[in-house]
């Protein structure tokens, strides 16, 4: 039997493809949402950001880390580039039009690239999975790259912290409070700035995260973080800005279509996700789960 | 307890507070009253740090606010529940309750704040965890006065509380204004219902365009209608 052409095992296979995908633009978008949500600032260097995660891989292991090591450091020192370019540029442009911030990480995309070239050259670097998570697995309807399974597992785990974090914690609370009444927060003792400066941390190190899982699965280049950018806000998009449960189910969603459409009409594969977007715009302008509140 | 001096407020080039000073000493009712426009909002977010600019002298406690961050004043003890009552939307109660205590050294002792609130609010016990904004305006007033009371803050500025309340809740909420100063609590009360807040305040300043015209203690403000009438018809 065959559908479209294809044995249905192959398809679903591809499906799960699509997961591994959609867990790494899961990651970027729900950075960018608590970005733009709380801080109201479209982060346009968050491709960037999830550039240098695969670079500061590179760099760790050269030093003698690991993958292991990666995976925890990599978040920390991204975040902590995140944290300076918060404190000193980004928060500057508060008050002002939304395009100043846009404009501002706009430009220090270019600034990241340029440097990255410079330390790195600007061919594209192999990065290897640990051996312990290559191979494939035989997971009931066919043999799947482990390292994939691998990358949806932190995503899950990554997320069901985040959402503990957002949901069961004082700082959660005052993050859910502070996107929709900053000056309330303020007012009852919060010193709101430096919140904005920690999930601006917390947003981009979830981009270095997503780019050192990426790194073995495509390679890192210093062009890596363009093209996931646009992934990236296709699926914010698609999920609604500011809404985080958007993000995960358009990440997922916006993975199998770019791995569907990569298998079933490859000429159309680079037009599918926005076609996606379109659909999901004309029918629901604010998204999937627009405006519907932080956390739901 | 909270000194005032001097205080000049602008909005961009607008000059709208002009040499505003008043005086609320520990343990009192202070109303400020005037028509609309006059200030009062403007006043209550200048003490509180909430507008860009300002000039001139706030001491709470001794010591100046002005140009300390607007974060700073409730560790300080002093609290403020703003005119729109600002619930949060998304937010249980008791979540919005909890906000009042997340920057509050007594936040471990959560439990017994909820108590201590759920018998002064009787209305807010049983919808602990309703969403927040399903309550009506008077319940959502109640809350907002329980979260910005609940690191027990030793002065509350109050703008408008009884704004779009029905009656009973109006007439239980000066009551319960009235047990927080014999609890020790000192109030700031801006109002438009001038008589029931005259009624339980020590004294009140009349404001009109963005000036002080007129204080004096509230019985003798009560008992003549002309300052009233000429200040407060709105
Ligand atoms: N955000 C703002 N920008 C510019 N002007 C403002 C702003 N808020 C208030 N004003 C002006 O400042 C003046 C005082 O306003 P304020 O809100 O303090 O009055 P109020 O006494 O609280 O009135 P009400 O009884 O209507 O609440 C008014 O002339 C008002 O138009
Ligand atoms: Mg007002």
């Amino acid at each position: 039997m065959t559908i479209l052409g294809f044995p249905p095992d192959l398809l679903v296979l591809q499906a799960f493809t699509g997961l591994a995908l959609g867990a790494v633009y899961v990651l970027l978008a729900v950075g960018l949402s608590l970005i733009f949500g709380m801080l109201t600032v479209v982060n346009f260097a968050h491709g960037a950001f999830f550039m240098l995660g695969a670079y500061a891989g590179v760099f760790l292991l050269a030093a003698g880390g690991n993958f292991w090591v990666c995976l925890v450091g990599v978040p920390l020192l991204v975040g902590a580039v995140g944290l300076f370019v918060e404190r000193f540029l980004v928060r500057r442009l508060y008050g002002r039009h939304i395009d100043d911030p846009l404009l501002l990480t706009f430009g220090l995309t270019y600034v990241f690239v340029e440097l990255v070239r410079i330390g790195w050259g600007k061919q594209a670097l192999p990065f290897d999975a640990p051996e312990i998570l290559q191979g494939t697995v035989d997971i009931g309807i066919g043999y799947f790259p482990l390292y994939r399974l691998f990358v949806i597992g932190v995503t899950a785990a990554v997320l069901l912290g985040l959402w503990l974090f957002i949901e069961r914690t004082r700082y959660g609370l005052i993050i859910r409070a502070g996107a929709r009444d900053p000056t309330i927060v303020r007012v009852l003792g919060v010193d709101v700035g430096r919140v904005w400066l920690l999930v601006f941390g917390l947003g981009t190190g979830l981009a270095g995260l997503a780019g050192v899982l990426a790194a073995p699965l495509q390679g890192v280049s210093p062009e890596m973080g363009t093209t996931v950018l646009a992934e990236a806000f296709v699926v914010t998009v698609v999920g609604g800005m500011g809404s985080l449960v958007g993000g995960i189910v358009a990440g997922l969603l916006v993975g199998v279509t770019v791995a569907m459409s990569a298998l079933l009409l490859p000429e159309m594969s680079k037009v599918a996700m926005f076609l996606l977007m379109a659909v999901v715009l004309l029918l629901r302008p604010q998204g999937l789960f627009g405006r519907a509140g932080l956390m739901s | 307890m909270l000194s005032v001096t001097g205080l000049d407020a602008w909005y961009g080039s607008a000059h709208i507070l002009q040499d505003v000073s008043l005086e609320v000493k520990r343990g009192e009712i202070v109303c400020l009253i005037g028509r609309n426009g006059a200030g009062k909002t403007t006043t209550l977010k200048s003490v509180m740090g909430l507008l860009p600019r300002v000039r001139g002298s706030v001491h709470f406690d001794g010591q100046e606010l002005l140009g300390l961050p607007a974060h700073a004043r409730y560790g300080r003890g002093l609290a403020y529940v703003p005119e729109e009552r600002r619930i949060v939307p998304g937010l249980t109660v008791r979540e919005n309750i909890r906000l009042g205590l997340v920057s509050s050294p007594i936040r471990s002792r959560e439990g017994q704040v909820i108590e201590r609130i759920a018998e002064t609010f009787p209305r807010l016990r049983e919808r602990l965890d309703q969403q927040a904004t399903t309550m009506s305006g008077g319940e959502q007033q109640m809350l907002a006065i329980a979260r910005a009371t609940a690191s027990d803050p030793a002065m509350v500025l109050l703008d408008e509380p009884s704004e779009g309340i029905m009656p009973v809740l109006v007439d239980e909420m000066f009551e319960l204004f009235a047990r927080m100063r014999d609890g020790g609590t000192t109030l700031l009360l801006v109002e438009q219902n001038v008589e029931l807040a005259l009624a339980i305040a020590d004294r009140a300043y009349v404001m009109d365009q963005g000036r002080i015209v007129h204080a004096d203690t509230a019985r003798n403000l009560l008992a003549d209608p002309r300052i009233r009438e000429e200040y407060c018809a709105v």
